[in-house]
This record gives structure tokens, C-alpha cells and sequence, in this order.
């Protein structure tokens, strides 16, 4: 198998993403004094999605590799995202 | 690779690596040799958990105490269950055959993770361990193998054992799913495009997907329980804020995918004999393709049908009834395939499509009966009942533990260079046939007259039926000895088989040497044609 050669990401790119990390980590902690009542999950989920986002686009190499990979991840995504529409379906009309 | 001696023309069976005797098999990372642990692992716990069964077919025979006392019957069940769901039917056919037969079908020389695989069996060996230690840790668990909430946590029966067992031996089938996409992914012969691999692989990897997305909700939420039943935490606990019924959803939103993991390989299987033993193309190749993502796909967002009655909103139960009626619809095209296929063929009437043509016939009765439960005024009736345990069966069983024996009993002479007894073979299955059908049959109607489930007694009225079933218990244990002995028997003494290709088959695994020989090729094949192209 021939070898293939890797994207090296910058330390600049590392410190985007800790910082990222680090300020939605607090915006997750800030929005749980805020009262939106149905919404106080869907944008905590929103936050933590965020913070999933950025792990795998840069952290984890999907920006720089081949798009087959980001193909398949955003799949696996949906299917997450419609499980838990289907889950919180149940939820919002008990 | 750690082997040491060179493999040329020496089965994998004969092949003297690193390690001798029982150490050449447990440190093997040979797919061949990890599918045939897979296989004596699962032989000796499917005898265990068949055994329990019999037991309770014997202890209900007639109503009030018989052999077992109520407590009894329920670790019984509880323990069948878990065996034959986690330990048998999940791996099954993806763990046997995929390992043994997806690097030989699409012309590799293993899979792509070869020391993950044989890791893969070592952790299913450890989360078997764990499951058994039950017994030295304070009993068996009595909730059934879907440890609902909250008795799970709340039963003095001992279930962490269990719990912890089920949760490691999901790692194993991860894992197996991870090595299986990339295995298919990447290591596919030169010329084989996806819509020239055979139907087998393409099944594998539909069920890989669902392997890797699925279960780890099943392990988040066994976790989940353990933390429940130890700490408290009151996720699914109602006395502490907590919802069972959520419980119910991440249960179910692996526990129903599991069963296309359970049933889609065996479908492959199936796909693969019916065109070498009717001589004929398979009919609707890329039908059968796509109804496979399809039914994977699908299968993810109809566990709801688990639950109709276990207070879910009402436009949930409808839209889950809605859904499970369409994943009927790829199902049923497979059906009108195999069927198709059959269809004016030159039929060469052997143990393997005995069994691949009874799968057809049982599949359709639990995919039909499976209607009734999809559907909302139906399933308020027969849930919970007898009704529900014959549908379960003749799916799990019928579906996929026929597949399993067509699969065996077609790629047995590939896997051992040995040819069974075929007069022996067909006794068996017509045995097991009769069998099962006394078995579950009689369940169907009991569970109309309204026999629940999971009872150790039950009302005189439903007597007759309980006969008739525990009689066809024994009937299909027969059936199951005769062709587990012959086979055991024919691996090492049956006739030898001389040439590579014993059923005139197309697909790849019949151009390898027979057995196999370690690394599978010389060279690796060059694929120019479709894998059933019988004109």
C-alpha cells in the first residue's frame, strides 16, 4: 500500500481549537443560569455540537483529508441528529 | 505478519506458526482461524442456552410447578436470552463467516486489522467471562435481556455481572464493524468494483455500519444502569426525577438495529447459495443491494414498536407504526429476489438450500406476524404475550439461525476440505424443521388466547398448546444434535474434498485452495465479471 502523505497542522491551528474548547465549555456553564425553558437543551446541544464541529474538522484532520471521510462523518451526523429528533418527538408531545 | 514458516499450499488448518497446539489458535490473527473460534465459542454456548430452553418448554408442559419454581424460570430466561442475543445471534454470522469468508470473497489476504480481529474475539471472550461469573458473584439476573428500568435496578437478583458483560461484549462487535468497513473499503481485489462484490460482503457492511453506530448507545445506556443500580444517579429512576420510559428509547434505539445486524448477514448468505443451487443469476442484484443499506438505514428509527404500550405520546406510536411498516417494504423485496431467483431454475437439491429455502418460508412468517406488532390496535393485544415470542423466534431463529445453518452447511467443505454426510444433513434439518414449527406455532395462538410472557405457570386453557410446543422443543433439540453431530464428526473424519469448487459456485472464495492456505492467494485475482454470472 503506497504511503499517503499527511497534512501537519500548525500550533497556531492547536491554540484556535483549545481556545474554541475553552470558550464554549464556558458559554455551556453561562447559558445554564440563563431560563429558556424547552430551549435550555437544544442549545446546550447546539454548544456541545459546536465544540464536536470543531474537534473533527481541525483537530481530527476532516478539513485536510480526503473528502470521502467527511462524507461518511456527516452521514453518521445526520443519523445521530434524526435518532435524537425521533427520541425528543416522543418528548414534545406527552 | 508474526508467522513464521512460509504458507505456500499449506491449509490454514495444517499451518505451524509461532505458536503450537491451542496457543496457534488463540494467538492466531488468520481471519480464518478467528471466524472458527468464533464458531466453537458460539457452539458450546449456543448448546448451553438451547438446553435452558428446553428446560422451559419442559417446565411448561403443564401448568404449576413441573421442574423449576418461578425464580428459576425467570434467571432461565433472563440467561437464554443474553446468550443467545449477545453471545450467539449479534456476532453470528458476521463474526463466523464475515471473518472467514469477506478477505476470500473480495480477494484479500485478511482483513485490514488483522490483530484488532483477533483482539475483537479475546474481548467477546472476556465479556462471556464476565457474564458467567454471575454465578460465582451471587446468582443470576431475573430481569430478561432487556434489564427494563427500573426493576433492573431495584430486583435483589444479582444483574451487574451481566450488565458489565453485555457492555464489554459490545466492544468486541464495534470493533469487528470498524475492521469490516475499512476491510471493504480498502482491500477489495483490482476490478471489483462495489457492484461487483458479492451480496455477502455487501450485507457485512451494511451491518458494519450499524455495528459501529449503534451499539454504543447500548453501552452508554447499560452504563447508565450500572450507575443507576450503584450510585443512584436517577437518569432512569422516576422516586428520583428520572424517566424508565427513556431507558425504553436507548435500549431500543440499539436493541432493534441489532436485529438487521442479526438478519441482514444472513441474508447475504442466503443470496449467496440461492443462485449455486438454482444455477441461475441471482434476479435483481442492485435491488438487493439497496434494499440492504435500506433496511439498515430504516431499521434505525422504528424501535419505537418496542414500546406502543409503554406510554409514549400518540404521534409517536404513529409515526413509529408508520416507519415500521416501511422497512417491511426492503425486507419484501428481498423476498420477491430470492424467490425470483429460484424461479425456473435447474435446481440441485442439496442440505444447503433445504435450509436456505426453509429460511424463506420461516422469515416470512415472522415478517408477517411482525405486521401485527407494527401495527398499533393489533399490538395492544398480543404485547407482552406468547404471540410476541413466537414472532421473535421465527425471526432471530428462524431468520437468522436458518441462515446460519445454510451458511454452514454451504461453506463447511470450503472451511474444514471435508464434505459432511448429506443423507445425515437433510435427516437433521427436516427434523429441526418439524421441530420448530411444533415449537413456535402453537405460541402464536396462545398468545391470541392471551398467555403472557415470561410467566413459569399459566391458565389451564392454554394446556393444549403448551403440550404441542414443549413436544416440538424436543422434536427441534433432536433435529439440532443430529446436525451438530454430523457436522463435529465430518470436520475431522468426513470425506475429503478434492477439488476447490464442491456446489459449482462463482464468487471468489471458490478459486482459493480448499482449505484456504494462510494468506489465502499467490496472487491476488483480477476480477472482470459479476459474482453470479451462470449463463
Amino acid at each position: 500500500m503506497s504511503e499517503e502523505k499527511h497534512h501537519i497542522s500548525s500550533y497556531k491551528s492547536h491554540l484556535f481549537v483549545l481556545l474554541a474548547l475553552f470558550v464554549l465549555t464556558g458559554a455551556s456553564v453561562a447559558v445554564t443560569s440563563l431560563e429558556m425553558g424547552p430551549f435550555n437543551t437544544l442549545v446546550a446541544m447546539l454548544i456541545a455540537g459546536g465544540k464536536a464541529a470543531i474537534v473533527l474538522i481541525w483537530f481530527m484532520h476532516l478539513k485536510f483529508d480526503n473528502k470521502l471521510y467527511a462524507i461518511f462523518t456527516t452521514f453518521v451526523l445526520v443519523i445521530f441528529l434524526l435518532v435524537l429528533y425521533v427520541t425528543f418527538f416522543d418528548y414534545s408531545y406527552r | 505478519m508474526s508467522e513464521t514458516t512460509t504458507a505456500k499450499h499449506v491449509s490454514f488448518l495444517e499451518y505451524k506458526g509461532k505458536y503450537k497446539g491451542i496457543l496457534g489458535w488463540i494467538f492466531s490473527t488468520d481471519h480464518k482461524r478467528v471466524g472458527l473460534l468464533y464458531l466453537y465459542t458460539m457452539l458450546v454456548f449456543f448448546s448451553i442456552a438451547a438446553i435452558l430452553g428446553l428446560l422451559m418448554k419442559i417446565q411448561l408442559i403443564a401448568p404449576g410447578y413441573t421442574i423449576m419454581g418461578p425464580q428459576t424460570y425467570n434467571s432461565m430466561f433472563t440467561v437464554h436470552g443474553i446468550i443467545m442475543i449477545f453471545i450467539i445471534v449479534v456476532p453470528g454470522l458476521p463474526a463466523v463467516f464475515g471473518n472467514f469468508f469477506l478477505p476470500l470473497m473480495i480477494g484479500a489476504k485478511d482483513v485490514a486489522f488483522p490483530r484488532l480481529n483477533l483482539a475483537s474475539w479475546w474481548i467477546y471472550i472476556i465479556g462471556i467471562l464476565v457474564v458467567l461469573s454471575s454465578q460465582f458473584l451471587g446468582g443470576w439476573p431475573d430481569t430478561g435481556w432487556t434489564f427494563y428500568a427500573p426493576y433492573s435496578f431495584r430486583t435483589p437478583a444479582n444483574v451487574l455481572p451481566a450488565l458489565f458483560g453485555a457492555f464489554i461484549l459490545g466492544f468486541s462487535s464495534i470493533l469487528t464493524g470498524i475492521n469490516f468497513v475499512v476491510t471493504i473499503h480498502r482491500m477489495r481485489a483490482p476490478g471489483m468494483t462495489w457492484l461487483k462484490m458479492p451480496l455477502f460482503p455487501w450485507t457485512l457492511y451494511a451491518t458494519a455500519w450499524i455495528q459501529v453506530l449503534a451499539t454504543p448507545v447500548i453501552g452508554i445506556t447499560l452504563l447508565l444502569t450500572v450507575m443507576e443500580r450503584v450510585l443512584g444517579v436517577g437518569v432512569f429512576d422516576p422516586a428520583l426525577g428520572g424517566d424508565p420510559i427513556l431507558y425504553q428509547h436507548l435500549f431500543w434505539i440499539y436493541s432493534h438495529p441489532a436485529v438487521y445486524i442479526m438478519i441482514l448477514p444472513g441474508m447475504g448468505a442466503i443470496s449467496e447459495i440461492l443462485p449455486v443451487f438454482s444455477r441461475k443469476s441471482i434476479y435483481g442484484y442492485k435491488a438487493i443491494v439497496l434494499s440492504s443499506l435500506a433496511i439498515a438505514f430504516v431499521g434505525y428509527f422504528v424501535w419505537g414498536h418496542h414500546m406502543f404500550t409503554s406510554g409514549m405520546s400518540g404521534r409517536a406510536l404513529y409515526a413509529f407504526s408508520f416507519l415500521t411498516f416501511l422497512v417491511a417494504i426492503p425486507s419484501a423485496i428481498k423476498v420477491f429476489n430470492w424467490v425470483a431467483t429460484i424461479h425456473k431454475g435447474s435446481l440441485n437439491l442439496q442440505t444447503p438450500f433445504y435450509w436456505a429455502t426453509s429460511f424463506i418460508f420461516v422469515f416470512m412468517i415472522g415478517g408477517l406476524t411482525g405486521l401485527v406488532l407494527g401495527s398499533l390496535a393489533t399490538n395492544v393485544h398480543v404485547h407482552d404475550t406468547h404471540f410476541v415470542v413466537a414472532h421473535f423466534h421465527f425471526i432471530v431463529f428462524g431468520g437468522t439461525g436458518y441462515a446460519f445453518m445454510a451458511a454452514l452447511h454451504y461453506w463447511f467443505p470450503k472451511m474444514f476440505g471435508r464434505m459432511y454426510d448429506a443423507s445425515w444433513a437433510n435427516i437433521g434439518w427436516a427434523t429441526f424443521f418439524g421441530g420448530f414449527l411444533t415449537l413456535y406455532l402453537p405460541m402464536f395462538a396462545l398468545g391470541l388466547q392471551g398467555m403472557p410472557r415470561r410467566y413459569y405457570d399459566y391458565l389451564p386453557e392454554f394446556h393444549t398448546g403448551n403440550i404441542i410446543s414443549s413436544l416440538g422443543a424436543i422434536l427441534m433439540i433432536a433435529g439440532a444434535l443430529i446436525v451438530i453431530t454430523n457436522l463435529v464428526r465430518s470436520s475431522r473424519h468426513g470425506e475429503k474434498v478434492t477439488g476447490k469448487n464442491p456446489w459449482g459456485g462463482r464468487t471468489l472464495e471458490w478459486e482459493s485452495d480448499t482449505p484456504p492456505t494462510l494468506e489465502n492467494w499467490d496472487e491476488i485475482p483480477k476480477v472482470t465479471e459479476g459474482p453470479y454470472d451462470y449463463k
